[in-house]
């Protein structure tokens, strides 16, 4: 059978609105689902779990959240580095101060705690928009981490505000191999990134997507504005800090607050441009993408250029690329990897009878 | 109250210095509406290159290292190089993106300034320089005898620029052909374009004039706190500083300088105790944004009116 609707028939509502309406999809999509949840854990070895697959996966949790605010609801945030910082910190303390409390509903919870800060960063947003909205989430950006390190209660009193995160534990099994931590990273991150997407089709989404395309008149047709931008910060905010969250506790283990700075921001944002605007998918290719780029330039720089150069030279250019990258991008293909992935469907869709 | 004096008047001075960098910024965004995140990245690419040419023309031309003519030389040198630049970005950045939405040409401009960093680094390498530019950083005598306030000449020397600057802008702005044409420009691209003001002539004059003032702030700044990369740092406090005086006002710029400058030291020696200090560093933007509840086109700017 080949690769489109025609015969393929939808009789339900059911069917009429689900993600893959396409037979083909469905079964790559659950192919893909078993080669990184069940294959990749047994068959990759350390270095790939820890250095490139998991940050893959927190990172576009992270970009998730950051499109859903940017690409949705078209507010764009410079801030969302510091949103993962409350999501990690709040994580720490809730296991920390609260006996016997459940890692789930502690991420949950941080979740929310960066939901409430982010509702409360994204109160000027009622006012204001574009650049000086820009300016203004940059508030956030500094304000959140300069709280982090000045109040030693959010890092338990620990000199120059650096936590080690404390061990996972779910129903007595603790995560501490690679292996067991990617699983669990994979499984909240699927789960996520599948409720993000149900929330972008519905009248969620849709209310975003109006208020994107023009507030005013959003507003006009009656979408009320305050609750619907507020929504996108809360839930944006959320999905980073349940990012930030998993940033300590499944990646890195040794957070501090400065390493949540406005780089980070940026390379957040960077995924979304390359990613896609504006697409779950998108942001999980950004991620993938702004997370191989120094890996790979850090292997191939030096083997074509020799050592001569230095450490110096590679990751000034690493920043040369990420920048061209960028500007080329927008210029070239302003809906990122999402949209050449959609190109590539639509030319399969009709082969191999184009007209 | 003397001490109070000091403060106010150090803020100020450090107030005027954030403007020169918001200058840059206001004369981008008027002339092309591109909000440019890179001014501040051009300031660090302007302080480095005439630091570096500073260090290497002496070898290549045989002169003093301290004399006037290096001086001289490097800096012209420096500014065709961010000539250079500003063309480049209008060849290569914004004339692809011509007609698309603001918000695009803004996140392009973050791109922009992660490849000037680079660059800049790359050619004349990561180190920390200083820059002397013969007036030393201490109180003026007179003031400190008379009244006991500590105002440094330094701080001092910077406003005059900053205030030529100024005047030299509004000089180009209200009396010359170029100058009238940015304002047409400013004010709509296609009235100005079906006149016959060539358009892209006059982004690649404002992309040079900004260099230029970028060049100035740089190297102001580069003699106070030495020329490093967090030199790109400092600049992002010129964003709260447009934020407060409206992106479209050179005054604008200027009096929003002065009040974060002051509000900001003020707010360090005063407020900064009881939370543990370290608030300089956000309390700008915290500024901004409270201000911009109030009255969200800021100080100067246009206000602007959304139809459906």
């Amino acid at each position: 059978m080949l690769y489109r609707e025609a015969g393929q028939f939808k009789a339900t509502y059911a069917e009429d609105s689900q993600i893959f309406p396409i037979r083909q999809d469905k079964i790559g999509f659950w192919l893909l689902m078993l080669v990184f949840g069940v294959a990749v854990p047994l068959l990759t070895n350390e270095y790939w779990l820890k250095a490139i697959l998991i940050p893959v996966l927190i990172f576009s949790l992270a970009a998730i959240g950051l499109n859903i605010l940017t690409g949705y609801a078209g507010q764009l945030s410079l801030g969302s580095a510091a949103f993962m910082a409350v999501g990690a910190f709040a994580a720490y303390n809730f296991i920390l101060r609260i006996e016997g409390m459940p890692f789930l509903l502690a991420l949950v919870l941080a979740g929310l705690t960066a939901a409430a800060v982010g509702i409360l960063f994204g109160l000027p947003s009622l006012r204001i928009k574009g650049f000086y909205l820009a300016v203004a989430t940059l508030a956030a950006q500094f304000f959140i981490v300069w709280a982090l390190v000045k109040f030693p209660w959010f890092s338990n009193n620990s000199s120059s505000g650096v936590v080690t995160a404390q061990d996972v534990t779910i129903l007595g099994y603790t995560f501490v191999s690679p292996e067991a931590k990617y699983v669990l990273t994979f499984l909240i991150v699927s789960f996520m990134a599948l409720l993000a997407k149900n929330m972008v089709r519905s009248s969620t989404g849709r209310a975003w997507m109006a208020v994107r395309d023009m507030d005013v008149a959003a507003q006009v047709i009656g979408f009320r504005l305050m609750r619907t931008k507020l929504l996108a910060f809360a839930v944006s905010s959320f999905y980073c800090g349940v990012a930030g969250a998993l940033y300590a506790y499944t990646y890195i283990g040794t957070v501090e607050p400065e390493g949540f700075n406005l780089d980070l921001s940026f390379k957040i944002l960077f995924m979304i441009i390359i990613g896609g605007v504006g697409s779950i998918m998108g942001s999980f290719l950004g991620a993938a993408f702004i997370v191989l780029l120094p890996i790979f330039l850090d292997n191939v720089v030096p083997a074509i250029f020799g050592d001569a150069l230095g450490a110096g030279f590679v990751s000034n250019f690493q920043l040369i690329v990420f920048g061209g990258l960028i500007i080329f991008f927008l210029i070239v293909e302003p809906h990122g990897l999402a949209r050449l992935w959609q190109i590539a469907k639509e030319k399969l869709r009709l082969w191999p009878f184009p007209h | 109250m003397q001490f109070f004096i000091e403060v106010l008047v150090g803020g100020l001075l450090s107030g005027v210095m954030y403007a020169l960098v918001a200058l840059g910024f206001v004369l981008i965004y008027k002339a092309s509406g591109v909000f440019n995140f890179a001014q501040g990245a051009m300031v660090f690419f302007a302080a480095l290159t005439f630091v570096g040419f500073q260090e290497v023309l002496p070898g290549w031309l045989g002169l003093e290292a301290d004399s006037s003519a290096v001086f001289w030389l490097a800096f012209l040198l420096a500014f065709v190089a961010m000539i250079v630049l500003g063309i480049a970005t209008e060849r290569i950045v914004l004339r692809p993106l011509v007609n698309q939405p603001h918000i695009t040409l803004f996140m392009a401009t973050i791109g922009l300034t992660y490849v000037v960093e680079g660059i800049a680094q790359m050619v004349w390498g990561a180190n920390v320089r200083g820059l002397d530019l013969g007036i030393v950083d201490e109180p003026i005598a007179w003031l400190m005898d008379n009244y006991e306030i500590g105002v440094s000449k330094f701080d001092l020397f910077a406003a005059g620029v900053a205030a030529s600057l100024v005047a030299l802008l509004a000089i180009l702005f209200q009396y010359t052909k170029v100058g009238r044409a940015l304002r047409a420009v400013a004010d709509d691209h296609q009235a100005a374009l079906s006149i016959g003001i060539p358009l892209q002539t006059i982004w690649r004059v404002v992309w040079a004039v900004a260099g230029f003032v970028a060049l100035v702030a740089g190297m102001i700044w580069g003699a106070r706190n030495g020329v490093q990369f967090a030199l790109t740092f400092t600049a992002l406090k010129a964003l709260p500083v447009l934020i407060l005086g409206g992106f479209t006002s050179v005054p604008g710029a200027i009096i929003g300088g002065l009040i974060i400058g002051a509000s900001e030291k003020l707010a360090e020696v005063y407020v900064g105790p009881f939370v543990g200090g370290g608030i300089e560093g956000w309390f700008p933007y915290m500024l901004a944004l409270a201000f911009l509840l109030v009255r969200p086109e800021g100080l100067f700017g246009e206000k602007h009116i959304d139809r459906v």
